[in-house]
């Protein structure tokens, strides 16, 4: 019991130590990666609506139509190098569909926010196996990611 | 009862142990503590400061972290660079463009960072050319050269780019003394004194950097070395070291180094400004480039201008003295509060600081020993502060920590001396490994130093390093300057040869707005391809202009048919990814240029005149995903007047059914 207890004391005075040090300033060491790390982990995940700052996307009944070709505009610079519009795969998968197996809040967070969501949606790794290529950031605004789902809605059919 | 009087024991000592390893840094185990764990910066977390170092003979600059001496980066600047095609781009090639044309390479010794109000601020480094006289300028958010300007009437631009305390100019001056471009240089050598003349820029800086020759000073030609501008107090002068004001034309070794004394020569910018706008200056014909980067075109310009502003400053009495200064002076160098000037005579055994107070009295008072060449020269007892005795050997070099330290480089003693500004007294010197030439201390030629850490910039190495044939690297040594005793902690290689290096603390510069990639929104290239449906292969007579996306994994088009052999093939590729770090390569087999390296929404050019019929390749050469190997693509080359006709496609074009 003795034993340990001298363990645990030493063990803390050595903890206190390297706390200290970093307390004291003289670190300048801040890599970018740890300050965004801190952001949640795989368990909170929810799969249904992705991860990223779109909590609620409102739909209108009918399509948009002129927000549609502007999203095509985009989806044209930014997207079609590696989606087709059928369902088949390029580099990654084709769209057709897509607005039916996800909800717009998954779209617009995954087309926004794709790394950490790579990470820890099942979906995701799993297509990543298909893919082999980690679906890139492409720096969309959140209109220009609003103006792409309008697209991928005329694409599946939405008048 | 023993065994646990024992572990008691054991457990008191290791406490007492942690204790002592806990203890804070001073200046006793500074000299015997451990060097390895002050450099050692563990895997994933940054450097406490940048470290540009002048590549010397290899045109560049390179960038290190410290205390760790990892390289980051090399900055392609007046060397072609092909492995980003840095020079060899359609893009990149008129940077490299000056008076006699392209010129390919150059010599580049001192970095010098951009500052305001006397401190180093993170926007620039300006970097001088040696051979073909120029300055560049490195913008620090993309870590590439913005800016080259060419330098006329000099040759050798030494003393080079020293800036003002609010980068209001970077100042240039000519290294050897030659007949000016606007006078008949086809002269006989042996009549220096009469024809030659010596010429100093003063560079003014804008807003954005951009840089434009504000006027010259015509002066006797002797060799200008170095130079820094004065600070607080001394703002508005400008000191330069000179040697060879015996005006020798051959043999320099022996007929510049006969005087006692040669010379630093303060120059009064403020009054220069005062008899430009009095309209003193002349307006001579010159013909010098001015080469910029257009960032939204991705491309740069190069601009030839005629004629430069020269004021003649041994007519006009007062805005150059000349301040005797024993034997060749080489560093010139002024502390903090702008007071002291140092000028280091190579070949003195001593250190001669002269004070700026001092040296505005006797100018005053006219306290004159006579003039050189018209240009009054003051009493060396009247302007001097005192001399740094016995420093050591061969005095080059001078920076400063802020704490009212200055330390010397010894080239012939391979040491580095530390002295008291105000005493002269030394106080501590260090051996260098070996023959030191410049030295850096962050912020050290600034009005604010981090007097930290100091490095050493050494000329040779032998038996440093694991051999590597006759040719041997050149190095690098940090030294701990925050103790009584300067601390030896790490040695590392450089590239080219380093002279002048600059260091700044690194959030000045990763929080300055670095960028991470180019928007495409924003891509004003002409032959910018926006996206897979915009991608076009275009024939005007034997001129192909290819319009091609590169994305992870693919190119678009990828096969290409109907080229011929003598076509002038321009390949405009243009990166779509807007990711950080991401970039994608590009080669074609035979290409006499080089590859390309084209950041996320970036557009490069790459011309290629296809000499052989056949099938010819071209791939990305930076890895850039899982299907890298896959990203490739064909173009078909027919001999010259064949009527295959241009195609091109991607992903559409299907093996051929009979």
């Amino acid at each position: 019991m003795n034993k340990l207890s001298l363990l645990v004391v030493v063990f803390v005075l050595f903890l206190s130590c390297g706390k200290s040090k970093s307390e004291s300033g003289e670190d300048f060491s801040a890599p970018a990666a740890s300050e965004e790390s801190a952001a949640t982990d795989a368990s909170s995940y929810d799969p249904n609506r992705g991860e990223g700052k779109h909590s609620s996307v409102e739909l209108g009944a009918t399509l948009d139509g002129a927000m549609a070709s502007k999203g095509e505009e985009v989806s044209g610079v930014k997207c079609t190098s590696c989606h087709k519009m059928t369902d088949e795969r390029l580099v990654g998968p084709g769209w057709k569909g897509v607005t039916e197996r996800r909800k717009p809040e998954w779209i617009m967070n995954f087309i926004t926010n794709p790394d950490p969501m790579i990470d820890k949606d099942p979906e995701l790794q799993a297509q990543l196996e298909l893919c082999l290529v980690r679906m890139p950031n492409q720096s969309l605004s959140d209109t220009e990611a609003r103006e792409i789902l309008e697209f991928m809605r005329k694409n599946d059919g939405v008048k | 009862m023993k065994n646990r009087f024992l572990k008691a024991t054991f457990a008191i000592v290791l406490v007492a142990a942690f204790f002592a390893s806990c203890k804070p840094k001073n200046s006793s185990n500074a000299v015997s503590g451990d060097a390895a764990s002050k450099v050692y910066v563990a895997p994933g977390k940054y450097d406490e400061f940048y470290n540009f170092v002048s590549g010397g003979f290899s045109g560049q600059m390179s960038v290190y972290g410290l205390p760790s001496g990892r390289m980051l980066k090399v900055i392609p600047v007046f060397s072609v660079d092909p492995e980003s095609g840095w020079g060899f781009s359609e893009e990149t090639k008129p940077m490299l463009n000056t008076s006699h044309g392209f010129v390919p390479w150059d010599d580049a010794h001192h970095p010098e960072m951009s500052q305001t109000n006397g401190e180093v601020d993170g926007r620039w480094v300006f970097i001088n050319g040696n051979n073909t006289p120029r300055i560049a300028r490195v913008d620090l958010k993309r870590f590439k050269t913005a800016e080259i300007i060419e330098l006329p009437n000099s040759a050798g631009n030494h003393s080079s780019p020293f800036i003002t305390e609010n980068t209001e100019y970077v100042v240039a001056g000519t290294r050897f003394g030659v007949p000016g471009d606007y006078e008949d240089g086809d002269v006989p050598i042996n009549t220096y004194k009469e024809n030659y003349k010596a010429h100093i820029s003063f560079v003014k800086v804008g807003k954005e950097g951009e840089m434009d020759i504000a006027f010259q000073l015509r002066l006797p030609a002797v060799n200008f070395d170095l130079s820094h501008a004065g600070k607080g107090k001394s703002h508005g002068w400008f000191f330069f070291s000179c040697y060879n004001s015996e005006q020798a034309n051959t043999l320099l070794e022996v007929n510049a180094s006969q005087k006692d004394k040669d010379f630093i020569m303060a120059v009064n910018w403020k009054k220069a400004e005062e008899y430009i706008k009095a309209g003193k200056g002349k307006r001579e014909k010159a013909r010098y480039a001015h080469n910029y980067w257009d960032e939204k075109t991705h491309s740069a310009v190069s601009e030839m201008k005629e004629d430069v502003l020269v004021l003649d400053a041994m007519a006009l009495k007062d805005i150059c003295y000349m301040i005797p200064c024993p034997k060749s002076p080489h560093g010139c160098d002024v502390d903090p509060s702008g007071e002291y000037i140092v000028g280091s005579g190579k070949l003195a055994a001593l250190i001669p600081v002269f004070s700026y107070t001092k040296m505005l009295d006797a100018i005053s008072k006219k306290t004159y020993e006579g003039d050189y060449n018209g240009i009054p020269v003051l009493k060396y007892d009247a302007v001097l502060h005192g001399e740094v005795q016995k420093p050591g050997l061969g005095p080059l070099h001078t920076e400063f920590d802020g704490k009212g330290n200055a330390y010397s480089t010894m080239f012939v003693s391979s040491e580095i001396v530390k002295w008291d500004i105000k005493t002269l007294k030394v106080l501590d010197r260090v051996p260098t490994y070996y023959s030191v030439g410049h030295l850096t201390i962050p912020g050290g030629d600034s009005r604010k130093p981090f007097g930290k850490y100091m490095v050493a910039y050494n000329k040779i190495t032998k038996d440093r390093y694991l051999p590597t044939g006759p040719e041997l690297t050149q190095s690098a040594q940090l030294y701990d300057i925050t103790g009584d005793k300067m601390q030896l902690l790490l040695d590392f290689p450089t590239i080219g040869e380093p002279h002048y290096a600059q260091a700044a603390p690194a959030d000045l510069i990763r929080n300055n707005g670095q960028y991470k990639f180019y928007k495409i929104e924003e891509n004003q290239h002409p032959y910018v391809t926006k996206g897979e449906k915009e991608s076009k292969v275009v024939r005007n007579g034997n001129v192909v202009h290819i319009y091609m996306t590169s994305t992870r994994s693919h190119f678009a088009p990828d096969n290409i048919e109907g080229i011929r052999v003598g076509d002038e093939v321009y390949f405009h590729i243009t990166n779509l990814e807007q990711d950080w770090d991401v970039p994608h390569g590009f080669s074609v087999k035979g290409a006499k240029t080089a590859e390309l390296l084209i950041m996320p929404g970036e557009t490069s050019t790459l011309k290629w005149i296809p000499e052989r019929v056949g099938t010819s390749v071209f791939y990305c050469t930076d890895f850039c995903s899982a299907l890298h190997q896959e990203m490739q693509g064909y173009i078909r080359v027919s001999p010259k007047g064949s009527n295959t006709p241009l195609t091109y496609s991607v992903g559409t074009n299907m093996p051929a059914t009979k």
